[in-house]
């Protein structure tokens, strides 16, 4: 289907910057989609609201937010009680950015479901990942801003990391911080680069969704477009289907945010920072507990590698190891649907990481079940860490070569029609 | 036949070559040289960098307690130790410790530790008179560190750091 545009401003405005055809050609009648696509692919266009909605109540945040170690946690407060609707803007903010790591990871969930890394999608899956770890960063940053207790030790442990290089280690931690521990500077530059990020990130979503129409959404069975009976015009099925998806989140979202605002975030950052006093126990904010159990479940050393950095390069290994994932996973089948055990590692995976996040929330030393002393959470960890490189190192090539998948369909609209014909 | 691009003088390097790689390099070190003030920025400044010595008047610190002084932003732990936290310092054995120090190497005068407060591990504040070898204890992810501030247990690779300090009088040590 091609567009008519009937307006003759529009015509004229066309001819001259063909944007409307651009659009058309992106969330219009001239996109086609797969016909099958089910509710997990309404993910992706949350993420993309979930942004702008970021921005936008960052950018009203600013204009009542003061970066200095004196002010910062005042001037939160006084958002939260003079400023007209500032409770609503920095609560929507705080919470909206849990939101926006809800509907990545699901997202990216989905992905690791329904194979939608696989070849032709490399390149839109690398850019996912990229916008996850730019998404990690400017949430990082963003949570110091407060000034709060845990805004200040979350930032003093995740910047001393990079301490664990070798040699240069204590120089890049210096450089971060602009002096010797925490300070001013480190705040202010947290903010300049937490104001910066997210704009990067609208161009990272950009060359996201530019990838993803090279070669169309996969869908739920996983095989290719065959041809135009396969698909319908993204507009109005598939943007009446995002609205409903978002009309279900956003009232979700409400919940959260009206009843319960201060049920994601740790109470101790209501604490103003006190470089003085460590808290008794420093968690992160809830979407980097699996990493965090990772990070510390390494206690040993390995070869010449000590424990300090090799829990760092577990750390990151463990997003980056996902940009390789689309040659480990030997299977040519995409969807789950038709790969019986792989379906079943792909839950256990699921299962793994919650454990995993569990576990970022406890004391390493803590016992895990009060019958079993010996057993603590540091050692659940190991497990888990060493589960999920696992999964990734060893069971996707070896599934994907033993594996013997269900028949796919011919096409997407066969299954369709012969249920039609029934 | 020769090929026209290499200006006519076959496989040997001509001066088009040599230019190439000349202005290449020369574009490189221009480009490195611009981008590193925007790098260098970010270092300490010098007003920080002039703050980075501290005063401190030890002589109200009754023995077996400490006080904790900021010193470049950062807590420094001076305690004035107890004859038996001395003796057991110097009583360890060097083998089994993951980062071998003397007790003698740590000290200026063994009544006085002068250490800076940060867990090797990851940067919180440990606690004092707490842990398995009563010394310090890092809440954090469970560092135990002993009378001498040396590490002994847990995931911190090194000692606690002794900053650079100098006894003015008897009663005071000036820090950094
Ligand atoms: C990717 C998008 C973004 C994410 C994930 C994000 C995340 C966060 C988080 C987690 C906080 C801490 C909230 C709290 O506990 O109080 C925060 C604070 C803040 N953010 Fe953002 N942010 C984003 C975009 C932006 C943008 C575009 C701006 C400015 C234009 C901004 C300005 C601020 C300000 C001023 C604060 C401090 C006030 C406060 O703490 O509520 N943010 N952000
Ligand atoms: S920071 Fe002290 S044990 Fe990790």
């Amino acid at each position: 289907m091609s567009l008519q545009i009937n307006n003759r401003f529009l015509r004229w405005f066309e001819h001259r910057l063909p944007i409307i055809s651009l659009l058309d050609h992106s969330v219009g009648t001239s996109y086609p989609s797969p016909k099958n696509l089910s509710y997990w692919w309404n993910f992706g266009s949350l993420a993309g609201i979930v942004l702008v909605v970021q921005i936008v109540t960052g950018i009203v945040l600013a204009m009542h937010y003061t970066a200095h170690v004196d002010y910062a946690f005042d001037s939160v407060e006084h958002i939260m009680r003079d400023v007209n609707y500032g409770w609503l803007m920095r609560y929507m903010h705080a919470n909206g950015a849990s939101m926006f790591f809800i509907v990545v990871y699901i997202h990216i969930f989905r992905g690791l479901y329904f194979g939608s890394y696989k070849s032709p999608r490399e390149v839109l899956w690398w850019l996912g990942i990229i916008i996850l770890l730019i998404m990690m960063a400017t949430a990082f940053m963003g949570y110091v801003l407060p000034w709060g207790q845990m805004s200040f030790w979350g930032a003093t442990v995740i910047t001393n990391l990079f301490s664990a290089v070798p040699v240069f280690g204590e120089s890049i931690v210096n450089w971060l911080w602009g002096g010797f521990s925490v300070d001013n500077p480190t705040l202010n530059r947290f903010y300049s680069l937490h104001y910066l990020l997210p704009f990067v990130l609208v161009g990272v979503v950009i060359l996201h969704i530019w990838a993803l129409h090279e070669h169309k959404s996969n869908n739920p069975l996983g095989i290719d477009i065959k041809g135009p009976q396969d698909t319908i015009p993204f507009h109005p099925y598939y943007t009446a289907k995002d609205l409903f998806g978002l009309g279900v989140f956003l009232i979700f979202f409400s919940v959260i945010l009206f009843f319960m605002p201060n049920s994601l975030g740790e109470v101790d950052n209501y604490i103003p920072a006190n470089p003085l006093v460590t808290p008794a126990h420093i968690v992160p904010e809830w979407y980097f507990l699996p990493f965090y159990a990772i990070l510390r479940s390494i206690t040993f050393d390995l070869w010449f590698i000590d424990a300090k950095l090799l829990g760092v390069i577990a750390m990151f290994a463990s997003i980056l190891i996902l940009f390789v994932l689309p040659w480990l996973d030997t299977s040519r089948v995409r969807s789950a649907r038709f790969r019986p055990v792989y379906k079943q590692v792909f839950w256990l995976l699921f299962i793994d990481v919650i454990i995993l996040g569990i576990v970022g929330a406890k004391a390493p030393s803590e016992p895990v079940f009060s019958a079993l002393r010996s057993f603590q959470y540091v050692d659940l960890g190991q497990i888990g860490t060493a589960y999920y490189f696992i999964h990734f190192i060893v069971l996707m090539p070896l599934i994907g070569w033993f594996e013997k998948p269900k028949p796919l369909p011919k096409s997407i609209s066969e299954p369709v029609l012969e249920g039609a014909g029934e | 036949m020769t090929s026209t691009t290499d200006g006519g003088h076959g496989d040997t390097a001509t001066r088009r070559d040599f230019l190439y790689i000349a202005t290449g390099a020369l574009g490189a070190v221009g480009t490195a040289a611009a981008i590193w003030p925007f790098v260098d920025q970010m270092n300490p400044s010098a007003d920080v960098l002039a703050l980075s010595s501290t005063e401190v008047d030890i002589s109200a610190i009754a023995e077996g307690s400490s006080i904790t002084v900021v010193w470049r932003g950062k807590p420094v732990f001076v305690r004035h130790r107890t004859a038996e936290e001395i003796e057991t310092a110097n009583a360890v054995e060097l083998d089994g410790l993951p980062d071998p120090q003397t007790d003698e190497e740590r000290v200026q005068k063994p009544e006085w530790l002068v250490m800076v407060g940060i867990c090797t591990h990851l940067g919180c504040i440990p606690l004092g008179d707490q842990g398995e070898y009563n010394g310090w204890y890092c809440p954090c992810h469970g560092s135990h560190y002993d009378t001498s501030g040396r590490i002994r247990k847990g995931p911190a690779p090194l000692n606690l750091e002794i900053p650079p300090y100098e006894f003015l009088s008897d009663d005071v040590i000036k820090i950094g």
